[in-house]
Parts: C-alpha cells; sequence; structure tokens
C-alpha cells in the first residue's frame, strides 16, 4: 500500500502515576520520574452530577483523555468522529454481572446493564458533548491499541478530517482477575488528521507490513503503568514524548504490524 | 458483496431461511434457555450445544463460537473464504467481525461452577473466552487469516458497522477483501439484563404493532465475503453512521441519529429516497424504538417504498442483527420476495403506508437495513443489486 499521512494534533495520557499528559510526558521521555502516591480516579465533569458519581472507571477514564485530548487539538468535540478502543470493556461491570446472574439473575441492576456495553464509554461521550458524529467501539485482544490507532487513521484518510481515538483499560475484579491480568488504570488518546491542527505535536506516516516485532516499551515506563491491558500504547506515546524523529511497530494481529514513521517539524512539540 | 452464510433461529443457511421467510414460519419458541428461564419467547439456533469445533479450535470453546463455527460452515462459506485468502494472500483479507456480548456466556458459566477455593473451573481457564476479542480471535484461526482482525462492539449496531469498516480498508488498499459478520449468543446477561430493563415480552414480539409489548431475544451468526468487483451478490453502495447523543438505552425521541445515519448512507451512494425499493427495519417491538422508527421512515420515504422488520422471525439477534437483516435485504434483492412483518396484525397509527405486514413480491434494485443500538449508536447500509443499480 502506499504510506499515508496524518498529524496528529491533540494528546492525552493518564494512568494513576501519571495523571496527564504534562506529567506523563517527561517520565516517558525519561527526563523525570512518576508521582510517587497515586491519583484519585479523575471525574467526569461533562457528565450531569449524579451521573458523574455513579459512573463506572472506564466512563471515567475514556471521558478524560478525550475531553484533554481535544483540549490539546484545540477542536470542538462535536465535530468529531471517534475510535474506542478497550481491550475487555469494564471489567468490573463483567464481575457485577456473572456474580448477579450465579445467585440472582432477576435482581441486575438495569443501569449497570446498560453500561456492561463495550461502548458504553463512548455513548456517555457522545452524550455529553451532543456529538452526532459517529463513534465506534472496538477490541483486538492485545492488539486493540493498533487496531483502534489504524480505524482512526483510516477514517481521517477516507472521509479527509480529524479523528479522536480514546484507549483504555481498567483492572480485573473478582475471580475474573486471576485469568485476565489487567491491572490498574491506563487511558490515552489523540486526535489524528490529514491535516496539520493549531498547534500539531508530530506528522505520522504509516502504513500496515507483515511482522511480528513489535517495539517494546522502556523497561521503566513499564514498571510504572504495570500490566494494564492498554501497556500496549506506551511506545506510541514514548515516541510523540520524545519528540525525535522515530519509526515504531505497532501490532495489528499475530502477524500484521502497523509501521508509523514519527516526524517532528519545526515548531511541533510534545 | 459476493458471498454470504447465516445461522438464525428461522433457518440455518440461506435456503432454509428463504424458506421460513416466504411461509412466514416463526423461529421463536418459548423461553427454554438457563435454569430458570424467564416467562418470553426466544429465537434460540437448534443443535449449537452439539457443535465440535475441530480440535486445533478447541481452546477457542464455548457457545457463542459454536454459533460462529456453525455459521462458516453454513451456505459454503468456508470454501468461499479460504478461496480468497489464497486468491488475495492470508494477509490482504481483513477480518471486521461484530458481537455485543461475544463469549460472555462462558464467564457466567465459570461464575457459575467455581471451585470451593474461589477459582474458575479448569476447563475454563482460558483467557481468549473471558475476553470480548474472543469471535475475532476464533474467526481468524479457523480461517488462517494474517491480516487486519478486529472486533466491533458498539451493541446492536455492531455488525452493520462492520460493513462501513471494511469498505473503508479496502478503499484505502488495506486490504483487497474482507470478511465482515456477527454473532452474538444467548446467555443470562441479556435474557436478565433486558429483563431489568422492562423491554422483554412474555409473548411472541409483534413489531409495529400497536399493542406491541416489548422484545424477543435471539442469537444468530452471519458472515459476508466483501470484494471490489464480483459476479454476484447485491453492492453496498453507502453506509451512515451516527449517534443519538441522548441515552445509553432509550432511542431519541424524534429519531435525531437515525435519520442521520438513513440520511448519510443516501448520500454516500448519491441517491434519493425516492427510488428505495425496501428497507428492513431496525424494528425490535420495543415500545419506543418501533414509534420512532415507524415516524421517520413515514416522514423521509415515499408511499410505494416497501419497510418492514423481520426481527418475528429471528428475534432480536442484536450483535449480530446487522449482517443477519443485511442477509435478509439481500435475499430480496435477489429473488423478489420482500418478508412482511411477522407476528404484527394492527399497525401502530405512527405506521404510514411503506410498513407491511404480509410478504410483498416485487422487484428491489435498492435497499436499506438499518441497525440502532444502545448507547445510541446508529447505522444504516445501502445495498443496490449492481454498482449503479
Amino acid at each position: 500500500m502506499v504510506p499515508r499521512t496524518a498529524f496528529v494534533n491533540g494528546v492525552a495520557f493518564w494512568s494513576s502515576r501519571l495523571p496527564g499528559w504534562d506529567i506523563a510526558a517527561p517520565v516517558l521521555r525519561g527526563e523525570a520520574t512518576a508521582l510517587e502516591q497515586v491519583a484519585p480516579r479523575p471525574s467526569p465533569t461533562l457528565l450531569a452530577p449524579t451521573e458523574r458519581r455513579r459512573a463506572p472507571d472506564t466512563v471515567s477514564i475514556a471521558l478524560e483523555v478525550a475531553v484533554r485530548a481535544c483540549e490539546k487539538a484545540n477542536v470542538d468535540p462535536k465535530q468529531l468522529p471517534s475510535v474506542f478502543a478497550s481491550t475487555d470493556g469494564d471489567l468490573a461491570i463483567n464481575d457485577y454481572m456473572c456474580e448477579t446472574l450465579a445467585r440472582t439473575p432477576t435482581l441486575i441492576s438495569p443501569i449497570r446493564f446498560h453500561n456492561s456495553v463495550h461502548n458504553a464509554a463512548a455513548g456517555y461521550w457522545s452524550i455529553g458533548t451532543g456529538c452526532h458524529e459517529p463513534y465506534t467501539a472496538l477490541t483486538a485482544y492485545q492488539d486493540t491499541f493498533g487496531e483502534g490507532l489504524l480505524e482512526a487513521l483510516s477514517q481521517a484518510a477516507c472521509d479527509d478530517r480529524a479523528v479522536l481515538l480514546v484507549a483504555y483499560d481498567i483492572e480485573a475484579r473478582g475471580p475474573l482477575a486471576a485469568i485476565v491480568p489487567s491491572r490498574g488504570i491506563v487511558g490515552a488518546g489523540v486526535v489524528v488528521s490529514p491535516h496539520a491542527g493549531t498547534n500539531p505535536l508530530a506528522r505520522v506516516c504509516w502504513r500496515t507490513t507483515r511482522g511480528t516485532h513489535r517495539t517494546e516499551t522502556l523497561a521503566r515506563n513499564g514498571e510504572v503503568v504495570g500490566s494494564n491491558s492498554m501497556a500496549s500504547c506506551l511506545p506510541f506515546f514514548e515516541a510523540l514524548a520524545r519528540a525525535t524523529r522515530r519509526t515504531i511497530h505497532v501490532g495489528l494481529s499475530p502477524a500484521l504490524l502497523l509501521e508509523l514513521d514519527i516526524d517532528f517539524l519545526a515548531g511541533m512539540h510534545g | 458483496m459476493t458471498g454470504q452464510s447465516i445461522a438464525c433461529a428461522a433457518g440455518i443457511g440461506t435456503p432454509a431461511l428463504s424458506v421460513a421467510l416466504r411461509e412466514r414460519l416463526s423461529g421463536l419458541r418459548p423461553n427454554d434457555f438457563g435454569e430458570s428461564p424467564l416467562p418470553t419467547w426466544i429465537g434460540r439456533v437448534a443443535g449449537v450445544e452439539a457443535v465440535e469445533l475441530p480440535g486445533h479450535l478447541a481452546a477457542w470453546d464455548c457457545r457463542n463460537n459454536r454459533l460462529a463455527w456453525l455459521a462458516l460452515n453454513s451456505d459454503g462459506f468456508l470454501e468461499l473464504a479460504m478461496n480468497a485468502r489464497e486468491r488475495y494472500g492470508p494477509d490482504r483479507v481483513a477480518l471486521v467481525v461484530g458481537t455485543s456480548t461475544s463469549s460472555i456466556g462462558a464467564t457466567e458459566e465459570a461464575y457459575r461452577t467455581l471451585l470451593p477455593d474461589g477459582q474458575f473451573p479448569e476447563d475454563l481457564r482460558r483467557p481468549i473466552v473471558h475476553t470480548p476479542h474472543s469471535l475475532g480471535d476464533f474467526v481468524r484461526a479457523a480461517l488462517g487469516l494474517q491480516g487486519i482482525v478486529v472486533t466491533v462492539g458498539t451493541a446492536c449496531s455492531s455488525s452493520a458497522k462492520v460493513f462501513a469498516q471494511a469498505e473503508r480498508f479496502i478503499r484505502l488498499g488495506l486490504a483487497d477483501a474482507a470478511i465482515v459478520g456477527g454473532v452474538d449468543t444467548l446467555c443470562g446477561s441479556v435474557l436478565f439484563g433486558f429483563n431489568s430493563l422492562e423491554l422483554v415480552s412474555s409473548e411472541p414480539c409483534r413489531p409495529f404493532d400497536r399493542s406491541r409489548r416489548g422484545i424477543n431475544l435471539g442469537e444468530a451468526g452471519g458472515f459476508a465475503l466483501l470484494e471490489r468487483s464480483g459476479e454476484r451478490g447485491p453492492w453496498l453502495l453507502g453506509y451512515g453512521e451516527s449517534s443519538d447523543a441522548h441515552h445509553m438505552s432509550s432511542p431519541h425521541p424524534h429519531g435525531t441519529g437515525a435519520r442521520l445515519a438513513m440520511k448519510n448512507a443516501l448520500e454516500r451512494a448519491g441517491l434519493t429516497s425516492n427510488v428505495i425499493d425496501y428497507i428492513n427495519l431496525h424494528g425490535t417491538a420495543s415500545l419506543k424504538n418501533d414509534e420512532v422508527e415507524a415516524r421517520l421512515v413515514t416522514s423521509m420515504f415515499p408511499a410505494w417504498t416497501l419497510a418492514s422488520s423481520t426481527k418475528g422471525w429471528t428475534g432480536h439477534t442484536l450483535g449480530a442483527a446487522g449482517v443477519v437483516e443485511a442477509t435478509i435485504t439481500s435475499l430480496a434483492m435477489e429473488t423478489g420476495l420482500v418478508p412482511g412483518t411477522l407476528n404484527a396484525q394492527h399497525l401502530d397509527p405512527a405506521c404510514g403506508p411503506q410498513i407491511r405486514i404480509e410478504n410483498t413480491v416485487t422487484d428491489v434494485r435498492f435497499a436499506i437495513s438499518n441497525s440502532f443500538g444502545f448507547g445510541g449508536s446508529n447505522c444504516s447500509l445501502l445495498f443496490g443489486r449492481s454498482p449503479q443499480g
């Protein structure tokens, strides 16, 4: 395929010891250390106060990085189609649903049921922003971040417009935690567009290529984020934070990679 | 769309489904799923329990992947898919599938049968069946594909949106062909979940009937092969995707998102609503969906457009509904037999002349299939009998 170009016009990152891009970027570059203390879960201020309190962790984290990425890109969220990528969706609600079904199935909470869908965070985002543009919600197991980024880049290229990508995973709970290794909370977002925004971070030349060797994260960053399922997004955000030209490979499936040639022009900063 | 396969309550394989549609044989039956079944009707696929996966696919074994295997083996689809893999190369055929609950039934089973120490029973300690990409990963392994593999989870619009995503991949040259599809199976989560929202009917569902009482849940699997050109099958001429931005489990009262989806599909196809011969409606038989969708059809389409819901045959198959109804739409284009709305007796006053109870025989050149889901996710697919209609 012919390589295509996109600009990264906005970025956001949140994990409990790297709460926000401005804190995370110097750590991801290797210039600073992560917070010792664990930051409280971000509050989804987009939502009405009652919904804010009972929002599942997936919704809180996804909305936080979605808002910040749009702010950084200086774009109106209402105008953007979006891609929500999560390996497992809300693992805490899965635990609740399965436990309740095993004991008292007729007592399932209707709100927790509708929050259990894989597109719950995307749905709340569209409601909170009043956005009628399409969203999608997807998973690809260990390659969820790569497939999410590919879908955002594809939509941007096909429709010649900016697209928001939000990637997130939370911690497994209950008996399911012995099977699903995800721990902690990680959320990351970018706004990608074929056109440079007011303050672009990077220019990305992308294509798919056969292969299995994915770019690895720096060991110390892996430790900071821990065994969250979305830790696979780290090499991409490290590259954005370092702001020096690099080529990285992100997994799309067991035999296919997304090759990203990430370049920084004068005036761009991560 | 050069090939398709189907396994739903109304039939396994398109020949069986065609007979059921023509003879108006519903696949719905009283709920007999699980140990303490709720008083409702369901669209259960006969024989899923007896499906045996080949040895090399045993790690993915669960009800949802058994139904996927049943669907892959209907209509000669497996052979068609293998042939596409050989012609284009295993990395040039994208796989995009949709599901609402994937194999959560396996996780439910593990929680029902936990060992005294709180661990999953040994045969269910397989991480791949406790993650929603279980479906995509299973089909990848079953077909030996090495390209793009992704599972879409936007509730009941999932396997309609896969057509749009795959079309983009082919348009950009990221793939030469795509296998799209959707599979959802009955499980406690959806039966008791929809029941908690008071959306489940204790009777056979009656879409668009003035005294309808809610939905019947169903299960189904279906796949389609998308190529740039082919000698048979309808053409995907357009798609429209949108968000309601209104409520997590209730449609927008004015159908704002649904209208946008149909309008965008027409725009992408470069067509006006005047040429649409048939619309396969979302038509779940829930009070709100049917009222909103009926009003939209009345206001957007001419009186001669035929419209119906086929959920009286299949039940609401959730994440599989998109591909199931795309297949029913494609059969109508191929045979001229346009299904009506099974089980409806007296149409809701919101229905215009478009919505039909009885089957009709006519020429269908252009058709739309609607799928709307929780979280306000809408998708309309527009098919034509030839590239220009």
